[in-house]
């Protein structure tokens, strides 16, 4: 018997049963239309929200407006007076609370059946399982680092096949949005599919940071001026403080700091405005581009464990300053990933030792720079661990790692741990007969 | 003044301070003194009018005719379920207020058809009127009564999986535009008396190693084309440019023989001047162009046929005109702005002051030509603030007119060859085909529900049969358009009565976006609206903006 009380009725989802119970010509592949498919959403569906910032408030409303019910939300943040020209869910009281809570408590009270479980921490804390337990993660998130750690943490979880293939069920798609300004972004990372973000990180380019002599002994602009007090200043005069952009007492020093450098030289425009903006690297952010973006990414998230309609394959980008753009792109996966493809390959000659095999895995070009002192393991064999199980497993280091993989297989995979990897990386060694 | 209201300015500006850092505190001045009425609060109106409340525009007031239903509890955040049954208007004002105390809001409760055909001069009050989810036919009266009112129009809808956007006003002029990225203003092509005084002063076989290593690439690039140009014999003209290839490779090895390569100490120099110089060698060979959209405007008859009731803007544009004629020497004023280069602080300063002279210059003889171009129009009295005119000059490239059809001229069947052809082109060109088929079919829709008094789909009873009919409409609808050679594709009248106008969240919530970045655009006079029919397709995730 239909449950006929507001809340519940089918008329309240009657926009987007249209989507899941009609069936249609421009659908994604395997879409079975019914009212089983709300019913998964809404019952067994889990879906992880990574912020609760700009894109989170967005993400979480969103979501619980397209049918998902059980959503997480996950963020290290409390609420600050300049969230609130976007960050929709949070009111003047709220602010230094934590931003999860807020949004999870304002979410669940608005729209009924809502079930919004807030944790306030950070994504490094939580176990991979937790990870696990979700049928898709959306991430409104605004570093690079983290991005790149969601990125391992959702690769690390995908297997492969004997030839090397992607297991399907074991792919844990992610969808990723971030905006600056009038610019912005979403994309779908299936890994072992599309490109992961590691596979795209050509599209980031570094960061260029003042030279120190600028700073020290040529300064011409104000920020050069602002990041002397920042950079030189504070660690003369102030080093046993840590800097904390937070602090007020802190940025106001930089400031008058920086206005008594740029009279010196007799440089214009060192505002506290500007101060804040260079030493905390503020990215101007407004309402409107982040709910682009964020709708943008639920919708994708909601085509990709539906198949209700086609998907975005992979990348969109979003300008609105000079009239709107969008231009998407389908990127290709670097078949070489460190960490989403079957394993980057490293080819030795056939008695290569452990030892050896660690010390190519090094100097190799992609590899080198992701590992310091790396464990290996073949399987669910520990070749070689670092920390307590490093002395009985050191042996193995001056063995032919021939001998230590069973089988005539062409390549073998293996799987790389470091402390300086957020989640571990696949190598496929093959070993090479000498030319007779 | 008291310590309350100094904390409320001190929590205003830092609330604002995020969107402050992209259009400034005087564009932020004109967002917190808009007016904006919105038409239909459903959630596309609802999302809307939730970023620009929370940019913090003055008003707003709600028209709409709805009761809060369950389907709202559905896709519209705006509303709660403890107000069931009561007006939509009335409750969406309510939550939206609760967003930012600073802004006003108020509502009638009206369908907006029966408040324009009962109280048309209600659009007076308003800066921006935003009409949500409203058909063609209420549309082209909306615009007609718009236009005669002087009040601008932002048309938005969310329809199934595809979106549309439309603004409607006669003209939208743009001082500050902000584009994206420019190439700086150096005019070393064209180097004025003081410039090349400057650059001429050093010597750079005297100077000490430090000097050398510090004098800014502008220098260095106008002391290489001397050299250069000396290179090519005693006849070569003064303005002789590195016009190929070849040219430029001698002139890029004319800039790094003048590198030193060991200090006194007889230690290597890294000389990061001359790496910037080597960067930055196109400087040396390509002219300052003025933009296309920028020529246009100087072109524009309203910048000649003056009269006292001419806006600012176009006087402003009027005495450019007589600028680049004459001392400008066919060139923009110069902005005066330089980048940041590698140079001792005193260096550097020095040559921004050379820039910043030239450009107030430039922007003196400006004054003298509005001067004069006021006076022959004999309005005494009546002066642009000089800060104004610096201003304009210092934007001179970034000025932008935006011009808009009007609803009626987009949808007539007069004159309509042109479109039409352009329509069916569309259609036909693999990159543009869906969106092109969802603009015919947004519009074929609106035919078929004055047709039959509903939407194609709307019940799952009629979802089949209405694929033929709506086919049909927009077969009628090309023909009328001059486009009958344009196709419809099977596979989009299909997925449109599947889709059953449904207004989904998601979709509401892009259009929403997109909406209130374009009123802040028309509201702040700064970056560029876009101006044609947007349609946002959210199957395929792309946009396309057709001129129609």
């Amino acid at each position: 018997m239909e449950d006929t009380t507001p809340t519940n009725s089918s008329e309240r989802w009657i926009d987007i049963d249209k989507l899941l119970t009609r069936n249609g010509n421009l659908v994604g592949p395997g879409f079975e239309p019914g009212p089983e498919l709300r019913d998964f959403l809404q019952q067994d569906c889990k879906v992880l929200c990574i912020g609760a910032g700009g894109l989170g408030c967005e993400i979480l409303k969103d979501l619980a407006l397209s049918g998902f019910v059980n959503i997480d939300v996950i963020d290290m943040d409390t609420i600050d007076v300049s969230n609130l020209n976007r960050q929709f869910l949070f009111r003047l009281q709220d602010v230094g609370k934590p931003k999860a809570v807020v949004a999870a408590e304002r979410i669940n009270a608005r729209v009924p059946g809502a079930n919004v479980t807030a944790h306030f921490g950070r994504i490094e804390d939580m176990p991979l399982q937790f990870y696990q337990e979700f049928t898709v993660i959306v991430l409104g998130l605004d570093s690079l680092e983290a991005r790149r750690y969601m990125n391992s943490i959702a690769c690390s979880l995908l297997e492969f096949d004997e030839e090397g293939n992607p297991d399907m069920s074991t792919i844990k798609p992610l969808v990723d949005g971030g905006t600056e300004g009038f610019k912005g972004h979403a994309r779908v990372i299936l890994p072992g599919v599309t490109p992961c973000f590691e596979c795209t990180l050509w599209l980031f380019p570094p960061q260029t940071k003042f030279p120190l002599c600028t700073l020290a002994e040529t300064p011409r602009t104000p920020a050069h001026c602002i990041e002397y007090a920042h950079l030189i200043l504070w660690s003369q005069q102030r080093s046993h403080e840590e800097f904390d952009t937070d602090d007020e007492e802190h940025m106001q020093w930089v400031y008058s700091n920086a206005l008594a450098r740029a009279k010196q030289y007799g440089i214009e425009g060192v505002t506290f405005q500007l101060t804040q903006g260079v030493v905390k690297n503020i990215i101007p952010a407004i309402a409107s581009t982040n709910a682009i973006v964020s709708a943008a990414c639920v919708l994708e998230a909601l085509k990709l464990i539906t198949m209700c309609s086609t998907g975005l394959n992979n990348y969109m980008m979003y300008t609105g300053s000079q009239g709107i753009y969008t231009h998407t792109v389908a990127y290709e996966r670097d078949p070489q990933c460190p960490v989403c493809s079957a394993g980057v390959e490293v080819v030795a000659p056939a008695d290569t030792t452990l030892q050896q095999v660690i010390d190519l895995m090094l100097a190799h070009p992609q590899l080198g720079k992701m590992l310091a002192h790396p464990s290996v393991s073949y399987g669910s064999k520990q070749l070689y661990a670092r920390g307590i199980y490093e002395e009985d497993s050191r042996p193995n280091l001056a063995k032919p790692v021939r001998e230590l993989l069973e089988g005539d297989e062409p390549a073998a995979l293996l799987t790389v741990n470091d402390k300086k990897l957020s989640a571990s990386l696949r190598v496929r060694l093959r070993l090479k007969e000498p030319q007779q | 003044m008291s310590d309350q209201s100094g904390n409320a300015i001190d929590n205003k500006s830092k609330r604002y301070d995020r969107q402050i850092r992209i259009w400034g505190a005087e564009g932020q001045q004109r967002l917190e003194h808009a007016r904006i009425a919105l038409l239909n609060c459903s959630p596309t109106g609802s999302e809307t009018l939730k970023n620009l409340v929370l940019g913090g525009i003055a008003s707003f007031t709600i028209v709409d005719g709805n009761k809060v239903r369950p389907r709202d509890l559905g896709n519209n955040f705006l509303v709660d379920a403890a107000r069931l049954g009561h007006s939509r208007a009335q409750v969406v004002t309510d939550l939206l207020k609760e967003m930012n105390d600073s802004v006003s809001g108020s509502y009638v409760e009206d369908t907006p058809e029966e408040l324009l055909q009962n109280n048309p001069s209600f659009l007076e009050g308003f800066d921006l009127v935003i009409a949500t989810q409203m058909p063609e036919q209420q549309l082209l009266q909306l615009d007609e009564l718009c236009r005669a009112k002087g009040v601008k129009l932002l048309v938005v809808r969310s329809y199934g999986l595809m979106g549309y956007m439309r603004a409607s006003l006669p003209e939208h002029v743009v001082i500050e535009s902000k584009p994206d990225s420019q190439v700086d203003d150096l005019r070393l092509t064209c180097p004025w008396p003081a410039l090349l005084e400057y650059a001429y002063s050093f010597d750079l076989a005297a100077v000490d190693k430090h000097v050398h290593m510090h004098i800014p690439y502008v220098v260095l690039l106008l002391l290489a084309l001397r050299e250069w140009r000396a290179s090519l014999g005693p006849d070569t003209a003064p303005d002789r440019l590195p016009g190929n290839a070849a040219e430029r490779g001698a002139f890029k090895q004319v800039l790094q023989g003048m590198r030193r390569y060991q200090g006194e100490d007889g230690l290597p120099l890294e000389e990061e001047n001359f790496d910037e110089a080597l960067k930055s060698a196109f400087h040396a060979w390509t002219r300052p162009s003025t933009p296309s959209e920028v020529r246009a405007i100087l072109e524009d008859p309203k910048a000649q046929n003056l009269e006292p009731s001419t806006p600012d803007f176009w006087l402003l544009v009027a005495a450019l005109r007589k600028f680049v004629a004459s001392e400008g020497g066919g060139r923009l004023p110069l902005d005066g702005n330089i980048p940041d280069m590698h140079a001792t602080t005193d260096l550097y300063l020095q040559l921004q002051r050379l820039y910043r002279q030239q450009a107030d210059a430039d922007v003196a003889a400006v004054e003298g030509h509005l001067a004069a171009l006021l006076g022959a129009l004999g309005s005494p009295g009546r002066a642009i603030a000089s800060s104004d005119v610096r201003h304009f000059c210092r934007n001179a490239r970034n000025i932008r007119v935006v011009r808009y059809r009007t609803l009626a001229e987009e949808c007539s069947s007069d004159a309509a060859a042109a479109r039409g052809t352009s329509l069916a082109a569309a259609l036909a060109e693999e990159g543009s085909a869906a969106n092109a088929n969802l603009y015919l079919l947004l519009r074929a829709c609106d035919r078929f529900a004055a047709t039959h008094g509903r939407y194609p789909g709307v019940h799952d009873s009629t979802v089949e049969d209405d694929v033929p009919l709506l086919k049909q409409a927009a077969q009628q609808l090309l023909g009328e358009l001059g486009a009958s050679s344009g196709q419809v594709q099977d596979d989009y009248v299909a997925e449109m009565c599947r889709l059953g106008a449904a207004e989904l969240h998601v979709v509401a919530s892009v259009m929403g976006g997109m909406a209130a970045q374009e009123a802040i655009k028309l509201i702040t006079q700064q970056f560029v609206p876009f101006s044609g029919s947007l349609i946002y397709n959210a199957m395929a995730s792309t946009t396309s903006i057709f001129a129609l």
